[in-house]
């Protein structure tokens, strides 16, 4: 990769002899969109604030375009921070907080204003200069930080959490803005999130962490459709887990049933966990399919139904346009392609 | 309807022992003894002016060395650990616990001419230092006593300022200084002001301090007031008259403090 903007070794970041960070290894390319996605306290805000210079790490280095930036002080690293809480400067108006950037770079007025009108406009704020920051409502605060940031045209743009304070509505409609604005000016976006549709719906890759360490790196479908474990494919979106045993290349059994998959290289009669998604689940009438259950429950969520099935020991999750009688049996069957297969998570956790 | 009636205990305290008392301050500075109007009491303060002038100066000074004092270490504490700041304000407040007498007096053994500094200085054959009656006890006794009511409310705003508004203002390329004049300190002047009003009233209008530390030759208004109820000057009229003068003097500080206060809320809400 010769476009590579950050590169991160081997970080390791320790909070009162608390390993916060175990040895983050991760490479972001220039103008790409990334996402650190996990749990709370998995090191994804840890992470992008060692880029962004507020953590000190304990091990590794943090490279910026070649230069190794650990001992730089924020305020000399030319990304910009949009903040969990927005943190606006509460004394000073929309202008002054969008000039800030600027005014401290000694910037001549003329071009000052001009860029700050310039992002006001970008974020539908013009005509809010004399306005006090108190006075505007979450999605404006949120706005104004957005432009704060982006006024001072960074090489990349770290952004901590910076929806989760909206409304549901709002936040989808600013997702598709943030993803407007990082391919209008250009730039890296480094995006922290714990919600996986978010992840899923800006990223150009995603980053999958827990406990410190990065669970798997990939494109967004890579990541939903090829979870690396158990961890990854329950994080993100929901699935069936299942233990199983491939019994050679593309043979697998489990729930008691030989399935053909398109997976090999795991060995033979090796454990391995299965991923199923609820909605590659195919209900058949019962008799039919590969697996046979009793419905446990029918739930209406709108755009299908998702259905509880007993079946084999297990408790299957199947989203399904139509529903069923609880109570009723009812077969299943699942495409090869849509079976996926993980190396257990034991083993990769020792 | 509720509230109100539980405000009736306040407002009869109010009348019984503020509104009441000032009436009668007035009355007795703008009244002879034998109760005619005259204005010769408020004149008469006028030959007092170097003593007031005198009150404002110290005052002040021990304003500003309050502020300088104070000021770093609010920001030093609200920057520290919460159970440290818990400890440090324990600290603080301590002192208060004695009488304010009694820290003065022990401040008097101090300085005195045969006092425990002149005689540590002694043995290495330095001094003694004339320290006591001097202007400059008077301020030092006026800091040491005040320092807590600034450092208070300098602390309380300072817990407010957020540490993710410091890092935004780094972040966006403003170093440690610029951080400071930027936004801390602007953030910070409500505190300033409250904090400078709670030191500077007290301080210019004190009589125990400067009398103790003090001499005789540093009288301040403080003195004069009690001179003409409590001392052989005996003069309720006059003392009122300079009571009145030094309330005016206090409400003009503090309304141009207030000013101060209002022009930065306005620069973060209205404008």
């Amino acid at each position: 990769m010769e476009d590579v903007l950050i590169d991160i070794k081997n970080l390791v970041v320790e909070f009162d002899g608390e390993r916060v960070l175990n040895g983050i290894n991760l490479q972001i390319r220039d103008k790409e969109f990334v996402t650190f996605l996990g749990p709370s306290g998995c090191g994804k805000t840890t992470t992008l604030r060692s880029i962004g210079g507020f953590i000190e790490p304990q091990e590794g280095d943090i490279f910026f375009d070649g230069k190794r930036i650990n001992d730089l002080p924020p305020y000399k690293r030319t990304v910009n921070t949009v903040f969990q809480r927005y943190a606006l400067f509460p004394h000073l108006n929309v202008y002054e907080n969008v000039a800030f950037g600027l005014k401290v770079k000694k910037l001549p007025e003329r071009e000052v204003k001009n860029r700050v009108q310039e992002m006001l406009e970008m974020v539908g704020l013009s005509g809010y200069e004399r306005r006090g920051v108190s006075q505007l409502s979450g999605g404006q605060q949120q706005r104004v930080a957005i432009a704060r940031a982006l006024v001072n045209y960074p090489r990349v743009l770290l952004l901590d959490e910076p929806l989760g304070a909206l409304d549901l509505k709002l936040r989808k409609e600013m997702q598709t803005e943030l993803k407007r604005y990082q391919q209008q000016m250009e730039i890296t976006f480094i995006y922290v999130t714990h919600d996986q549709e978010e992840a899923l719906t800006m990223s150009d890759r995603v980053v999958v962490m827990k406990d410190g360490e990065i669970q798997q790196i990939g494109t967004p479908q890579d990541i939903y459709n090829e979870p690396i474990n158990a961890f990854v494919a329950d994080f993100i979106g929901e699935s069936n887990i299942i233990d199983g045993i491939m019994l050679h290349d593309f043979l697998v059994e489990f729930a008691g049933v030989k399935f053909e998959c398109v997976d090999k290289g795991f060995g033979e009669m090796q454990r391995v966990d299965v991923v199923v998604r609820p909605e590659d689940i195919k209900v058949v009438p019962s008799g039919e399919g590969k697996l046979t259950g009793v419905v446990e429950s029918v739930i209406f969520k709108g755009v299908h139904y998702e259905i509880a099935v007993d079946a084999h020991g297990y408790r299957w999750k199947i989203h399904s346009t139509l529903p069923q009688e609880v109570g009723s049996f009812i077969g299943m069957t699942v495409r090869p392609e849509d079976i996926q297969i993980m190396h257990p998570m034991q083993e990769d956790q020792r | 309807m509720k509230t109100k009636f539980a405000a009736v205990p306040y407002l009869i305290w109010m009348v019984v022992f503020t509104i009441v008392p000032l009436l009668l301050i007035i009355f007795f500075a703008f009244t002879t003894s034998e109760g005619g109007f005259t204005i010769a009491n408020i004149s008469a303060v006028g030959r007092y002016t170097d003593v007031i002038m005198k009150s404002i100066w110290l005052a002040a000074v021990a304003t500003a060395i309050c502020l300088l004092i104070a000021y770093p270490f609010a920001y030093i504490l609200s920057r520290s650990p919460a159970r440290q700041q818990q400890l440090s304000v324990m600290l603080i407040m301590l002192p208060m616990w004695m009488s304010f007498l009694l820290r003065t007096f022990a401040w008097m053994t101090l300085l005195e001419k045969t006092g425990l500094i002149n005689r540590i200085l002694g043995l290495f054959h330095i001094g003694p230092f004339e320290m006591i009656n001097t202007p400059g006890a008077v301020v030092l006794g006026m800091v040491y006593n005040y320092v807590p009511f600034m450092i208070l409310p300098l602390h309380s705003v300072m817990l407010k300022i957020d540490n993710s508004i410091i890092e935004a203002a780094q972040d966006l390329g403003a170093s440690p200084l610029r951080v400071f004049f930027r936004v801390v300190l602007p953030l910070s002047f409500p505190g300033v002001s409250s904090g400078i009003t709670m030191v500077f009233v007290p301080a210019v209008s004190t009589f125990i301090i400067s009398r103790m530390l003090g001499g005789g030759s540093n009288l301040m208004i403080g003195d004069l007031i009690d001179m003409q109820f409590l001392g052989n000057a005996y003069n309720p009229h006059l003392g009122s008259a300079i009571s009145l003068v030094l309330m005016v003097i206090i409400l003009l500080c503090m309304s141009i403090m207030n000013q101060f206060d209002d022009d930065v809320d306005m620069e973060g809400a209205i404008l």
